[in-house]
């Protein structure tokens, strides 16, 4: 256990100064995680107002309080591991790693949170800008916030476990663009990016809250602007929890027999 | 005509390179098949609780949708490549064999490299326009027709210009390719038309990265509510910034060294 602190603590260090070195990446990955939200915010405040204010229970104000925490959620939850592992197999890289003593996720959990350290400012800058030009309504609650932390934590758990499973299929096939394309697409629509969910259509969010999406962005966004009652809270949790545990175990089982497919392209 | 010749040219070599992959076919139509379906759900979604985004109608937003998609993939055909090329070539100073050619050099990197698989955005494009075109139904007549052209070729030239303007950059920069994937970031803004937008963004979205003239207003044209002085300013622009990017280019040569100096 302490072995692994020691670890991340390292990684996460020569994680930020190699970030520190690609800042131009972190700019671009930056203003992609602020015009997404930023998009929909303005698409959905525009509803709101043509239809005379209340969208699936969101208001004009309502919609920029929830897309701002959304985008703070969203960044501190978002992982860009099924990217990086398609480029990872196709040119071999992964070879050194496999050597490692520790399995690989750890040093891409660590870098993954040396990113959001770097960004954290620039993010909340951006959030501060946001809540400036839209007034947002926001209503935190203490209780709210104070749930809102280990959400928070679910999430990014959950998220990360979810994403590393679906990057192992670039184990399997050298053509992940488009399965990155389609869970790109599950993650929009699910996890109450492109709307909040209670704007979906009623089918769609029952598969909402079966699938893993919503309980890594939406859930906590809702928790902290108090839209949820005590039982959706405790819900919430239990959904993450079983989420935590399935992904574990994905990730356990998918990397077992993936890795066993393993030959570094040109080797 | 020779413009013509050189353009078929090098797409006749993308083709050939690209032929040996006859698999990567499939799976590129699947990209963009969920792509365009992402936008078109997203459409739907919107749609379900409003009749009209900012006075523009479902049918005239999945003409916007079109040609976002058009424009795009127009931009990812060759714009894109030959300007990603660009900043490459001045890297490592292999522009130095593109300089020597008897044959104008911005010519030659506008066309030089072709990624045909794009080719299928332009088409997708092509066919969510004609089915809008004809949910429109008979309200788009030949003034409109023309209007849309005019309006289209416009926003092709203003973008192929500003994508010039910012790899010619490189000539003093030499790394700006993450500048270049900034504009594709951005773009993703254009799938809606601008005027929902803040004026801040909208102004951004108008002149910093010119999206507006490159998608919402061959949309308006479409919808026929691009005003005379609207598509006449978007010309000049196209006409000014072409001029300005030829400038700039002229000036970037000039400046060049090759990359051993």
């Amino acid at each position: 256990m302490k072995a692994l602190a020691e670890l991340y603590l390292q990684e996460i260090k020569t994680g930020v100064a190699s970030m520190l070195q690609y800042r131009a990446t972190l700019v671009i990955w930056l203003i992609g995680n602020v015009l997404e939200p930023l998009i929909y915010l303005v698409v959905w405040t525009t509803v709101a107002r043509s239809t005379g204010g209340s969208v699936g229970g969101y208001g004009v104000l309502d919609f920029a309080a929830y897309y701002i925490v959304l985008m703070l959620v969203n960044q501190a939850t978002f992982t860009w591991v099924m990217y990086e592992f398609d480029y990872r197999i196709r040119e071999g890289t992964f070879s050194a790693d496999l050597l490692h003593p520790v399995h690989p996720i750890h040093a891409d959990i660590a870098t993954n949170l040396s990113s959001k350290v770097v960004n954290l400012p620039f993010v909340v800058a951006a959030a501060a800008g946001l809540a400036a030009v839209f007034h947002p309504a926001f209503r935190f609650t203490p209780l709210a916030v104070a749930a809102f932390v280990p959400a928070l934590v679910l999430a990014f758990l959950v998220r990360f476990l979810v994403d590393w499973t679906v990057a192992l299929a670039a184990f399997w096939t050298t053509r992940v663009t488009a399965i990155n394309q389609i869970h790109y697409m599950a993650v929009l629509f699910f996890s109450g990016q492109i709307a909040p969910l209670t704007v979906l259509p009623r089918p769609l969010q029952v598969v909402a809250n079966v699938l893993p999406f919503r309980w890594t962005v939406g859930f906590p966004v809702e928790l902290l602007l108090g839209r949820l009652t005590r039982a959706q809270i405790l819900t919430g949790f239990a959904a993450q929890a079983a989420w935590l545990l399935a992904g574990a175990l994905l990730v356990r089982v998918a990397w077992r027999v993936s890795v066993r497919r393993y030959s570094a392209v040109g080797a | 005509m020779r413009f013509l010749r050189l353009v078929a040219v090098f797409l006749r070599v993308g083709v050939m390179g690209e032929a040996a992959y006859p698999a990567n076919f499939l799976a590129h139509i699947v990209d963009s098949a969920l792509e365009l379906g992402t936008a078109l759900a997203g459409l739907a979604l919107i749609f379900a609780h409003t009749a009209t985004l900012g006075g523009w109608r479902s049918e005239e937003l999945v003409a916007l949708v079109g040609v976002y998609f058009l424009v795009g993939g127009v931009i990812g055909l060759v714009i894109q490549p030959g300007m990603e090329q660009l900043t490459e070539s001045v890297r490592d100073g292999t522009l130095d064999f593109t300089l020597t050619k008897p044959e104008d050099a911005q010519l030659l990197v506008s066309v030089w490299r072709v990624e045909i698989w794009k080719l299928i955005d332009v088409g997708l494009g092509l066919v969510v326009l004609g089915i809008a075109l004809a949910r429109l139904g008979q309200r788009v007549g030949v003034a409109q027709a023309a209007s849309f052209a005019a309006a289209i070729l416009a926003g092709g030239v203003i973008v192929y210009s500003f994508w010039l303007i910012l790899a010619t950059t490189a000539f003093w920069l030499v790394r700006v390719e993450n500048i270049l994937v900034i504009f594709q970031s951005v773009y993703e803004a254009g799938r809606w038309p601008v005027s929902i937008y803040p004026g801040w963004l909208r102004f951004a979205l108008t002149f910093l990265v010119p999206v507006a003239f490159a998608i919402t207003v061959p949309a308006q044209a479409l919808a026929g509510r691009l005003t005379r002085p609207v598509l006449f300013g978007a010309a000049a622009f196209a006409v000014a910034l072409f001029g300005a990017a030829r400038l700039f280019w002229k000036i970037g040569v000039r400046h060049y060294s090759g990359a051993s100096s």
